[in-house]
C-alpha cells in the first residue's frame, strides 16, 4: 500500500510544482505513521492559513520514508520519528536548513480495551501462551522497544515484529494481539486500546526532528509546524514539545 | 492438434518488433537496475545468513502449499463457475477473482477480520479448537492461497468452456460415470491449462507480501518469508536485501523456464 501511494506521488508528479507565478502550489509531506492524525490537523490549518497552497502528508515507516527520499522521491519536507532516520537525509545534502526538533513521545505498553490477557507491565512480554507484537527493529518504535526492553531486563516472547506502529496498533485494537509496545499517543488516539505505563527507569524517550528539503512554502512549513499554531496540535495529541 | 505451430520465419512487421520490444524493456530494465546494484564480492556471505535460510524456508514452504492447496480446491471450483447452474453464479465468478484486484493489504485484513482470533470465523474456531491463524505458518500459507487461487480458477474455467464436449459426451453415452469422465476425459483435456495455472499460482504466492503480513505477521523463522524479508531488511541493510531480491528472482525465473520448456510449449 507504502509504494502504491509513493508510486502514485511519483506518477502525479506532486512535489515542488510550481506554477506559472514561479510560486509553489504543493507540498509534500512525509511524515512518520505515529505522526498521522497530527498532520492531517497540521495540513488542514496550515492550507486555511496560506489559501491556495496545497499540503499533501505521505505516511509510513520512518525507514521507508528514508529510503524514498534517498531514492529521489520528489518530498518537500521530511519528519521522522528518529533523528537516526534523519541523518543521511542530511548527509546525502536533501535538506536546505538544519533538521529542528518538533516533538517527543514515550512508549507505553498498549492492550485491547478488555486486556483479556490482564497485563500488569513489562514482564507480561515475556509470557509464551500471550501473542506479543512488537515493531520492527529498523523502525523507530522498534528500536525503542528494544532497547526499553533490555533496560527492563526483559527478553519478549515475540509473535510479531510489525513493519510500522500503525499495523501494530490496528493488530493490538482489534484484539488479534494481546499486548505490544507503542507511543503513549497511539493509546490517546485509539480508543480501542489502553495503555500500562511504563516506569520511567526503564522508558526512552522518541524525539522526532524535521527539516524542509525545498526552499520556499516546505519552510514555511516546517515554521508552521514547529510555531505555536503546530505546537498546540501535538500538545493535543499527547506529544510533548521541545 | 498434433503437429506444433510452426514458427514464424522471415522479417516481423515493423511495428510489432518496435512495440514488442518496448515492452519487453519494461521488464528488462528494472532487472537490470536489480543486478547493477547487486553486491556480487559480499553475495554468499549475505545469502548464508539465518535470515535469508529461514526466508527461503518459508517461501518454499507456503508457495508449494498454496498451489497445491489452490488446485485441491480451485479445480472444483472451475468446473462448478463452468458448468454448475445455479443462482448467483456470475456473482460468485466475481467473488473468486476479487483477489486480484483487490489490494493485497486489503485481502489481508479482511482475512483478519473474518479468520482472525476474533473474527466472525476465527473466533468460534478458536473457542472450539485453541487454533490461531494469524501468526502461523498456517496463516502465510492461507494468504498465499487467498491470492494465487484465482489465477489457478481462471485459467481452468477459461479452458473447461474451451474444451469440445463432445468426448465427455462420448464417454458418457459408453457408461463411464459422471466423475469417471471427469477423472479420464475432461482433466486431461484441460492438462495444459491446470498445469499453467498451477504456476502461475505458485509464481503469485511466492511473491505475497501485502495479505501475508497483514494477515499472518512477520516474524522470522515463522512467518517471515522472501517479501517480507526484503521488505524489512531493505529499511536497515540495502546490500542484503538486494541479495535476497536476488534469490526471489532465480528461483521464480528458473522454475518459469524450466516450466515452460517443459509442459507450456505442449499444444
Amino acid at each position: 500500500m507504502r509504494s502504491l501511494v509513493f508510486t502514485l506521488v511519483l506518477l502525479t508528479g506532486c512535489g515542488a510544482t510550481s506554477g506559472d507565478d514561479g510560486q509553489d502550489h504543493t507540498v509534500l509531506v512525509f511524515a512518520a505513521a505515529s505522526l498521522a492524525d497530527v498532520f492531517a490537523e497540521v495540513e488542514a490549518a496550515f492550507e486555511a492559513a496560506h489559501p491556495g497552497v496545497d499540503v499533501q502528508v505521505n505516511t509510513a515507516g520512518s525507514a521507508t520514508l528514508r529510503e524514498q527520499i534517498l531514492e529521489g522521491a520528489p518530498a518537500d519536507v521530511f519528519a521522522p520519528a528518529d533523528p537516526a532516520a534523519m541523518d543521511p537525509v542530511v548527509a546525502a545534502g536533501h535538506t536546505v536548513s538544519a533538521p529542528v526538533e518538533l516533538a517527543r513521545n514515550t512508549m507505553q505498553i498498549g492492550v485491547p480495551a478488555d486486556d483479556p490477557a490482564g497485563v500488569r507491565g513489562l514482564e507480561d512480554l515475556a509470557r509464551a501462551e500471550l501473542l506479543v507484537g512488537l515493531c520492527t527493529v529498523s523502525v523507530p518504535c522498534g528500536a525503542l522497544a528494544r532497547q526499553l526492553l533490555a533496560n527492563a531486563g526483559v527478553e519478549p516472547a515475540v509473535d510479531t515484529e510489525e513493519p510500522d506502529v500503525g499495523s501494530l496498533r490496528t493488530k493490538l485494537a482489534v484484539g488479534e494481539l494481546d499486548v505490544g509496545i507503542v507511543y503513549r499517543t497511539d493509546v490517546i488516539a485509539d480508543d480501542r486500546l489502553r495503555g500500562v505505563d511504563i516506569a520511567d527507569a526503564a522508558n526512552v524517550v522518541a524525539t522526532y526532528p524535521i527539516a524542509a528539503l525545498r526552499p520556499g512554502v516546505a519552510r514555511d512549513f516546517v515554521a508552521f509546524a514547529t510555531g505555536p499554531e503546530g505546537r498546540r496540535i501535538l500538545v493535543e495529541h499527547g506529544f510533548g514539545t521541545p | 492438434m498434433t503437429s506444433p505451430p510452426r514458427r514464424v520465419t522471415g522479417r516481423a512487421p515493423v511495428p510489432l518488433v518496435v512495440f514488442g520490444g518496448l515492452g519487453a524493456l519494461l521488464f528488462i530494465v528494472p532487472l537490470v537496475g536489480l543486478l547493477g546494484r547487486t553486491p556480487w564480492s559480499e553475495l554468499t556471505e549475505l545469502l548464508s545468513s539465518d535470515t535469508v535460510l529461514d526466508a527461503l524456508r518459508i517461501s518454499l514452504v507456503s508457495s508449494v502449499a498454496a498451489a497445491a492447496l489452490s488446485v485441491v480446491f480451485g479445480v472444483p471450483l472451475a468446473w462448478l463457475l463452468s458448468r454448475g447452474s445455479f443462482p448467483g453464479r456470475g456473482l460468485l465468478r466475481a467473488i473468486v477473482t476479487l483477489p486480484m484486484v483487490l489490494p493485497p493489504v486489503v485481502g489481508g485484513a479482511a482475512l483478519l477480520f473474518a479468520l482472525g482470533r476474533r473474527g466472525l470465523v476465527g473466533e468460534p474456531l478458536y473457542d472450539a479448537t485453541g487454533l490461531v491463524l494469524p501468526f502461523s505458518i498456517w496463516g502465510v500459507i492461507l494468504a498465499n492461497t487467498f491470492v494465487a487461487m484465482p489465477f489457478l480458477v481462471i485459467s481452468v474455467e477459461a479452458a473447461l468452456d474451451g474444451i469440445d464436449r463432445r468426448y465427455e459426451q462420448a464417454a458418457s453415452t459408453l457408461g463411464a460415470s459422471r466423475s469417471h469422465v471427469f477423472r479420464h476425459v475432461t482433466i486431461p483435456m484441460i492438462g495444459p491449462a491446470l498445469r499453467a495455472g498451477a504456476i502461475l499460482a505458485w509464481a503469485r504466492a511466492l511473491g505475497e507480501f501485502g495479505a501475508t503480513v497483514t494477515f499472518a505477521g512477520n516474524l522470522q523463522g515463522r512467518t517471515q518469508s522472501l517479501p517480507l524479508a526484503v521488505f524489512v531488511t531493505l529499511e536497515s541493510d540495502r546490500d542484503a536485501a538486494v541479495a535476497i531480491s536476488l534469490v526471489l528472482v532465480v528461483l521464480a525465473l528458473m522454475v518459469l523456464l524450466v516450466l515452460r520448456d517443459r509442459w507450456w510449449s505442449r499444444p
